[in-house]
C-alpha cells in the first residue's frame, strides 16, 4: 500500500480562500467586564476566551478544549453561564461579561461559592474550578435552596479530573447555606 | 486550536443579512454559535464571512397562538425552555429541551440554529417534525414558508437556499387530549443521544386513541414522523401492551453503528425507549395510572 | 499546647488564591512571547518524501520554521531513553521532530514560531508535507503477529520481553486439584488532565541563562534534560512547574519535543517563546496507557486457595518507549494485591504499534494488574461455589507474615517486600461498609420490582513512595517566616498545605509561618518528581527530616543565648523556651538573627546581629567550626524500598433490563495509607481516584481505526465522566502505619483509580450471571453479550 500523497483535508479550503483574508480584519470591541467597560482592537477570529485572557490579562478563565464540552471557560454573559471559547469577542460587544475575578479577586473578597470551595475541598489542581464558581454562583441566585440532586446536575456540564465530584457537590449545598445566612437578596 | 481568519458582517435587517450570504458563496450564518465555533476552531469549516444575526430586531421573541408556538431565530434554548407559555402550549417543548447539552450551551445555543443545522442526532430537528412545524424563510424573494417534511434533506442537509435565512420555526400544537413524552439514552448526560423519540398520543373524550405519532433521534437520516395511528386507533392507551409498534419502529428507522454503539443495540435501544415513551405518555392521560 | 497539624483536616493554604482567578498556569504566562504550532502526522506510519514551507512564510506574524533539518547536533538526535532496562533489548524514541519517518498520528513534523497561536494555526495549514504510506500496526493483536513492524530496525514488534517466576509453576499446575484459564483485556484511555501541556522558555542573552516554565511533573528531569540537549551548563538552566492543572502521569514523561524545541527556539530567536498544547494535541501526541490482553491460569484447591499463578499478558507500548517498561513491570508485580500466589510465574511482551505512545497513568499498570487477579478470584469463586469475599480471604497475606516478600523485583528495582497492612481487617470493614452479608435480601428485593443488581468487589496493594530521593530545604527568616522547599512538583494534592502542616508540627512553629514552594529548581535543585503516589511519603518526610536539622541548630543558638543545655528547650509556636520556665524564652526569628552574624544592618532585627551589638561571644569565630551562617537546613529522604498502601472497594450496580445501561448504586471505599497528613486531602485524592477509575470502566477508550487514526480525539467523544456519571464514594480508612519512615505514611494518590474496572466488572458479573472480561464496557457492549449468552 505505498502510495504517495499529500494528505491535509483542511489544505484544499484553505487554498481557495481569497488572498486578502490571509490577514485579519480589525474590530474595536467595548466589553463590560467585571463592572468596567473594556475597549481592545482585536480580530473578528479572537475567541472571547482569549480576549479576556490574553488582552485583558484576566487569567482567571481557563481554557481546557476548545470546543466547549470541559466547561473551565465558563463565564457570565449578562448573567448566564456561557462558554468562552464558544464565542468571539466582537459577539460580546456591549454586553456585561462576568469572570471568576469578578466574583471575588481575594482570599477576603470571597463569594458564597468560592468559600464554600475552600471549605469543603471543592477543588484540587483548580483549573476547572473557576467555570464551577462562574455556574454555581449564577444557579444559586435563581435556586437557592437545591437539593442534592439538583446541586450535582447544575454542575454536570462541566469536567473536572482531580475530585470525583463528590466535593464540588457538598460546596454548592454549603454556598446555598452560606449565601442564606447571609440574607443577600436572591 | 484556534479558527482560521474570516470577516465578520454584523447586519441590522434581515435584508442586509440576505444580501451578505448572497454576495458570499463561503458565507455562514452566525446566531449561537454552539455548534459552529467549535468546527471553526478545529477549522473543519472555512468561511470566508460569518453573518451574525444578533443585531437583527425582532427575532427573540416566543409567541404562542392557537395552532402554534412560534420561536424566532435568536431565541436560545434556555429561553424557550423556561417559557411558560410556551410550555402550557407544548410541553414536548420543555420535554425535549432539558435534553439538549448542558444549561452553558442553552444559554447560548438557539433552537432555530439546530433545527437548521439538521443533525439527525440533535433533539429538536424530531420536535419540529413530529409537530408538523413549519420553517419561515426569509431570502432575497422574500418569506416562504418550509413544512419540517419538506425542510430536512439528509444529514445535515435542508432545502434552505444559501441566501436564506431562517427567520424563525413554528411548532404545531397538538389537539385537546394529546399527551406527549420526550426519551433519550445518551452515553453521558448531555451528550448526544444513542437513541431518542419523542411521541403524542391523542384520545378522544371516550379515552380511545385517535392518534399516535413517534419521531425519532439519532436513528433516521432524517426527522421523519412514524405514524402509528392506524394500528392503535380506537384503543385504550392504558390497555396497549407497546410492544404492538416494534415493528413499525423497526421498519422506520435506519440506525448506523458510531465508536460508541453498534447498530443493532441502536435499533433496540430505539424501540425500547418507544415502548416506554408511548407507556409514559398513555399513564399521564387523565385515567391513567401515571 | 498547640494543636497538632498532622492529621488534621486542615483547609488548603493554596486555595484562596486558585478560587479567585490568582492562579499561575503556563498559558496565564509569557503573554508577550512568540507562540509555537506543530504540523503533526496525519498517519500512523509514513515515510516523509518532502516538506514544502514556502506558502507559509509568507503568513504575516510567523517568525520560524523549524524541520527536522534545521535541528543541530544532539538537538536532532532521538529523545532519551529515560529508564533503560536490560529486558528492553529493542528500545526506541522518537525525535524531537521526526525524520525521515513518522511513527504515530500527531507526531510533530514541523514546528511553527509566530506573532501568536492563531497566525501560527494558519502558517500550519500551508505547509505541505508529501508522505509515503506504510502499513500501520495497530492493536495489540496486530504487533503480536507481527508481520508487519512499526520499526524497521527491528524483525518484530517486540521491545521487551520479560519473564520472573517464583516456585515451579508448571509443577504446581499440575498437581493443583482445580485450574482454570482467562483470557482478559483491558483499553487504552489516558490522564486527560483539564490543563494540557505546556512550555514557556525565557533566554537571557545577556548572561546566556534559560528559564523554562513547564506544565510538568518533574522540574529538575525536564532542566536537566533540556540543559544537555542544549549544551548548556546546568548552572544557567532553570525549571519552575508553576500552577499545573492536573498531571496523572502523563507529565511525568519528559522531555517531550516540544521541552527541547521552544527552549531551543527562544535561544536561536532571542525572544520568549511558548507553546500551550491544545486538547486535540494531547489526545494525539502525548501519552496514553492501560491497553493489555492477558492469559491468566490459576491452580487451586479445593478450599479456593491459590497453588499456581500463571500471567502472560501483551502490553501496547505505543510507537516508542522512552520510559522505558515500568508500565508492564508493575503490572507483572502489583497484580499479585493482598494475595499469595503459591507459585508464580508472570511474562510479558511489550510491543509497538503505530500509536501514541504509553507511559504511566495514574494506577500505571496496576488497574490491568488488579483487573487479572480481581476476575481470577471471581472465577474461582464461581467455580467451586464459594463465597467471593471468602476465597480472598483465603488467599490474603496476614498480618503476623508481614514483611511480606514477594520474591520479586519492583519497578525500581528492590524487593517486592510488603512492610505492612490488615488485610483481614480491611476486607471486615468493608463487608460491613458494603452490607455484604444483606446483600441476597437487597437482590431479592430489586428483583422483586424487575431490577436486576450485582454486587462486586476487588482488593489491591500499591506500592508508593518510591526512590530514589527527595530533599526538603527549610529556612527561617529574621521575623519567623519558615520557608519549605521540595523539589517535586505540584499538581492539585495540596503540598502547600500537607508539607506546612508537618514542618509546623516537626519545627514547633505556626502553621500560617509556614510557606511551601515545590518544583522550582532555583529553591531546591535535587528532586526527583511527583508520580507513583510519592509526594508525601517522599517531600513529606524529607520536610520532616529538614525541620529536624533546622530545629536543632535553633536549640543550639538558643541554648548558647539562654546558657542552658539543649537539652533543657523546647519549641513550641515559634517561641524556644526552657522546660519548665516559659518566661526565659526566646522567639525563632530572633534565633534566625542570631544564626547569621553581619557586618551590616539592613533593619532593626538586622542590628542585633552586627559586629558591635555585643551579641556573640568574641572568643568564638562568628560562625562555629562545624555550623553555617543562617537558621536553615536541609535533608533528603532515601528509602531502601517503597512502601505498600492497600485497598478494597465494593460496588452495587444496577444493570437495565432492557437498555443494559449500567448505573452504578453504591460504591464503597476502605483505604489504607498508613498515617494520614490530612484526611480531607486523603479523601479528595480517593473520590478523584475513584472517577477516573468509573471514565476507565465505563466510558473511556481510544477508538484507534485500522489505519491508526484516532477516531474520538476530543472531549465530545473520548467520554470522560461529568458528575451524572460519578457515584458518591462512601470512605472508611484503616491506618497501619509504614515501618518504613519516620511519619509512619503510605501514598494515596493513585489508589482510588486502581480497583475500579475489576470491582465493576464483578458487579456486572453478579448482576449478569455470565463472565465480564474486557473492559471498558458499554451499554451496546453489554447487550452484544447478553444476546451471546441467551
Amino acid at each position: 500500500m505505498t502510495e504517495l500523497s499529500d494528505l491535509s483535508p483542511l489544505r484544499a479550503g484553505a487554498a481557495a480562500l481569497a488572498d486578502n483574508l490571509l490577514t485579519d480584519e480589525l474590530h474595536e470591541v467595548t466589553v463590560n467586564v467585571n463592572g468596567a467597560a473594556h475597549t481592545r482592537t482585536v480580530p473578528a477570529r479572537r475567541l472571547l476566551s482569549d480576549f479576556l485572557r490574553h488582552d485583558l490579562r484576566l487569567t482567571g478563565t481557563h481554557v481546557g478544549c476548545e470546543h466547549g464540552v470541559c466547561g473551565a471557560c465558563t463565564v457570565l454573559v449578562d448573567g448566564a453561564p456561557a462558554r468562552a471559547c464558544l464565542m468571539f469577542a466582537v459577539q460580546a460587544q456591549s454586553h456585561e461579561v462576568t469572570t471568576v475575578e469578578g466574583l471575588g479577586s481575594s482570599a477576603d473578597s470571597m463569594n458564597h461559592v468560592q468559600q464554600a470551595f475552600a471549605e469543603c475541598h471543592g477543588l484540587q489542581c483548580g483549573f476547572c474550578t473557576p467555570g464551577f464558581i462562574t455556574t454555581i454562583t449564577s444557579f444559586l441566585e435563581e435556586n437557592p435552596d437545591p437539593t442534592e440532586e439538583e446541586a450535582r446536575e447544575v454542575v454536570s456540564g462541566n469536567l473536572c479530573r482531580c475530585t470525583g465530584y463528590q466535593n464540588i457537590v457538598k460546596s454548592v449545598l454549603r454556598a446555598a447555606e452560606l449565601k442564606r445566612e447571609a440574607g443577600e437578596p436572591a | 486550536m484556534k479558527p482560521g481568519p474570516f470577516r465578520y458582517l454584523a447586519p441590522t435587517t434581515l435584508e442586509e443579512a440576505v444580501r451578505a450570504l448572497g454576495e458570499h458563496p463561503d458565507a455562514k450564518v452566525l446566531a449561537g454559535g454552539q455548534s459552529l465555533i467549535p468546527v471553526l476552531s478545529m477549522r473543519l469549516a472555512r468561511p470566508t464571512h460569518l453573518v451574525d444575526l444578533a443585531g437583527i430586531a425582532g427575532l427573540g421573541e416566543v409567541e404562542v397562538s392557537d395552532e402554534w408556538v412560534r420561536v424566532g431565530a435568536l431565541v436560545t434554548h434556555a429561553r424557550l425552555l423556561a417559557d411558560e407559555d410556551g410550555y402550557a402550549a407544548l410541553p414536548l417543548l420543555r420535554q425535549a429541551l432539558r435534553n439538549v447539552a448542558h444549561p452553558a450551551i442553552r444559554n447560548r445555543g438557539t433552537t432555530v440554529g439546530s433545527i437548521a443545522h439538521a443533525d439527525a442526532a440533535g433533539e429538536m430537528p424530531s420536535i419540529l417534525a413530529i409537530t408538523d412545524g413549519v420553517v419561515e424563510a426569509f431570502g432575497p424573494q422574500g418569506r416562504r414558508e418550509i413544512p419540517a417534511s419538506e425542510f430536512f434533506a439528509g444529514a445535515l442537509e435542508t432545502t434552505l437556499a444559501h441566501d436564506e435565512v431562517i427567520e424563525a420555526v413554528r411548532f404545531g400544537r397538538f389537539p385537546g387530549g394529546t399527551t406527549t413524552a420526550f426519551l433519550e439514552s445518551a452515553r453521558r448526560k448531555g451528550d448526544y443521544a444513542m437513541a431518542g423519540v419523542a411521541v403524542a398520543l391523542t384520545v378522544d373524550e371516550s379515552g380511545q386513541i385517535t392518534s399516535a405519532r413517534a419521531s425519532f433521534v439519532s436513528v433516521t437520516d432524517v426527522p421523519g414522523v412514524l405514524d402509528l395511528t392506524g394500528a392503535l386507533a380506537g384503543r385504550i392507551p392504558t390497555d396497549v401492551d407497546w410492544s404492538v409498534i416494534d415493528d413499525a419502529v423497526q421498519d422506520h428507522i435506519e440506525p448506523e453503528a458510531d465508536i460508541h454503539v453498534s447498530a443493532e443495540y441502536r435499533a433496540h435501544l430505539a424501540g425500547e425507549l418507544a415502548r416506554r415513551a408511548f407507556a409514559q405518555a398513555a399513564a399521564t392521560h387523565p385515567g391513567g395510572n401515571s | 499546647m498547640t494543636t497538632r497539624q498532622f492529621g488534621q483536616p486542615v483547609q488548603r493554604r493554596e486555595d484562596p488564591r486558585l478560587l479567585t482567578g490568582g492562579g499561575r498556569y503556563l498559558d496565564d504566562l509569557g503573554h508577550t512571547a512568540y507562540e509555537a504550532a506543530f504540523v503533526r502526522s496525519p498517519h500512523a506510519h509514513a515515510r516523509i518524501v518532502d516538506i514544502d514551507t514556502d506558502d507559509a512564510i509568507d503568513v504575516d506574524g510567523v517568525i520560524a520554521i523549524y524541520t527536522h533539518e534545521d535541528l543541530p547536533g544532539i538537538i536532532g538526535e532521538p529523545l532519551p531513553l529515560l529508564i533503560p532496562h536490560p529486558a528492553l533489548t529493542q528500545a526506541r524514541t522518537g525525535y524531537a521532530l521526526a525524520k525521515d519517518e513518522v511513527n504515530h498520528v500527531g507526531e510533530a513534523v514541523v514546528m511553527v514560531v509566530a506573532t501568536n497561536r492563531y497566525v501560527a494555526e494558519d502558517a500550519v495549514e500551508r505547509i505541505r508535507v508529501s508522505y509515503e504510506r506504510l502499513p500501520a500496526v495497530v492493536g495489540i493483536e496486530a504487533a503480536r503477529d507481527g508481520s508487519q513492524t512499526v520499526h524497521d530496525e527491528y524483525d518484530d514488534n517486540v521491545s521487551a520481553h520479560l519473564l520472573q517466576e517464583v516456585g515451579d509453576v508448571e509443577a504446581a499446575l499440575a498437581a493443583a486439584p482445580h485450574t482454570l484459564t482467562l483470557d482478559l483485556e483491558i483499553e487504552r484511555s489516558a490522564c486527560q488532565p483539564l490543563e494540557g501541556k505546556g512550555v514557556l522558555a525565557q533566554w537571557n542573552s545577556d548572561d546566556e541563562s534559560l528559564r523554562i516554565y513547564s506544565s510538568t511533573q518533574t522540574s529538575t528531569g525536564v532542566r536537566a534534560a533540556v540543559a544537555a540537549k542544549l549544551g548548556l551548563p546546568l548552572a544557567k538552566v532553570e525549571c519552575i512547574a508553576p500552577d499545573v492543572g492536573g498531571g496523572f502521569g502523563v507529565k511525568i514523561m519528559h522531555p517531550w519535543p516540544e521541552e527541547v524545541l521552544v527552549p531551543w527556539a527562544a535561544r536561536n530567536l532571542d525572544h520568549d517563546v511558548k507553546w500551550t498544547e491544545d486538547r486535540r494535541e494531547h489526545f494525539i501526541s502525548s501519552s496514553h496507557e492501560r491497553g493489555q490482553l492477558q492469559q491468566v491460569t490459576v491452580g487451586f484447591d479445593d478450599e479456593g486457595r491459590l497453588l499456581a499463578l500463571d500471567v502472560k499478558f501483551w502490553h501496547d507500548n505505543g510507537a516508542y518507549t522512552p520510559y522505558g517498561i515500568i508500565v508492564p513491570i508493575i503490572t507483572a508485580t502489583q497484580l499479585l494485591g493482598p494475595y499469595k500466589p503459591g507459585t508464580y510465574r508472570v511474562e510479558f511482551w511489550s510491543l509497538f504499534t503505530n500509536t501514541v505512545l504509553v507511559t504511566p497513568y495514574r494506577g500505571a499498570g496496576r488497574p490491568q494488574g488488579c483487573f487479572a487477579m480481581e476476575r481470577t478470584m471471581d472465577a474461582i469463586a464461581r467455580y467451586l461455589e464459594i463465597d467471593r469475599a471468602e476465597v480472598r480471604a483465603r488467599n490474603f497475606i496476614l498480618p503476623e507474615e508481614m514483611p511480606y516478600d514477594h520474591g520479586l523485583m519492583f519497578q525500581d528495582g528492590r524487593p517486592l517486600k510488603y512492610d505492612s497492612g490488615d488485610f483481614p481487617a480491611s476486607l471486615a470493614k468493608l463487608k460491613e461498609l458494603v452490607g455484604w452479608d444483606d446483600f441476597a435480601d437487597y437482590r431479592a428485593a430489586a428483583e422483586a420490582e424487575g431490577r436486576k443488581v450485582g454486587l462486586g468487589i476487588g482488593c489491591y496493594v500499591e506500592g508508593t513512595g518510591v526512590g530514589p530521593y527527595e530533599g526538603g530545604h527549610i529556612h527561617v527568616e529574621t521575623d519567623g517566616r519558615v520557608n519549605v522547599a521540595t523539589g517535586l512538583t505540584t499538581q492539585g494534592q495540596g503540598h502547600q498545605t500537607a508539607l506546612a502542616q508537618i514542618v509546623a508540627d516537626e519545627l514547633g512553629v505556626p502553621f500560617e509561618n509556614v510557606h511551601v514552594t515545590t518544583g522550582d529548581t532555583r529553591r531546591m535543585a535535587y528532586a526527583v518528581g511527583t508520580f507513583a503516589s510519592r509526594a508525601a511519603v517522599m517531600s513529606g518526610n524529607a520536610v520532616a527530616l529538614a525541620a529536624r536539622v533546622v530545629k536543632a541548630k535553633a536549640l543550639r543558638i538558643a541554648a548558647d543565648a539562654l546558657e542552658v543545655s539543649p537539652d533543657d528547650l523546647e519549641i513550641e509556636n515559634g517561641v524556644i523556651s526552657v522546660k519548665g520556665a516559659p518566661g526565659n524564652s526566646i522567639d525563632i526569628g530572633t534565633v534566625a538573627v542570631m544564626s547569621n552574624p553581619l557586618r551590616y544592618a539592613f533593619d532593626e532585627a538586622a542590628k542585633k546581629a552586627t559586629q558591635f551589638a555585643g551579641t556573640f561571644d568574641p572568643d568564638k569565630p562568628p560562625v562555629g567550626d562545624d555550623e553555617e551562617p543562617g537558621l536553615e537546613g536541609q535533608d533528603f529522604y532515601s528509602p531502601t524500598q517503597a512502601t505498600f498502601a492497600n485497598g478494597m472497594h465494593a460496588a452495587i450496580v444496577e444493570t437495565d433490563p432492557q437498555t443494559a445501561e449500567i448505573t452504578i448504586l453504591r460504591y464503597c471505599v476502605i483505604h489504607d495509607c498508613g498515617n494520614m497528613i490530612n484526611p480531607l486531602i486523603v479523601e479528595g485524592q480517593i473520590h478523584g481516584g475513584v472517577a477516573q477509575g468509573v471514565g476507565g470502566a465505563l466510558y473511556e477508550r481510544m477508538v484507534y481505526d485500522d489505519s491508526g487514526q484516532l477516531l474520538n480525539a476530543s472531549f465530545m467523544d473520548f467520554l470522560m465522566p461529568y458528575a451524572s456519571e460519578v457515584p458518591h464514594v462512601e470512605a472508611d480508612h484503616l491506618e497501619t502505619p509504614s515501618p518504613l519512615n519516620p511519619l509512619g505514611i503510605k501514598g494515596a494518590g493513585e489508589a482510588g483509580t486502581i480497583p475500579v474496572s475489576a470491582v465493576i466488572a464483578s458487579a456486572i458479573e453478579d448482576a449478569e450471571g455470565f463472565p465480564i472480561t474486557a473492559m471498558p464496557i458499554s451499554p451496546s457492549e453489554l447487550w452484544t453479550l447478553r444476546r451471546a449468552h441467551a
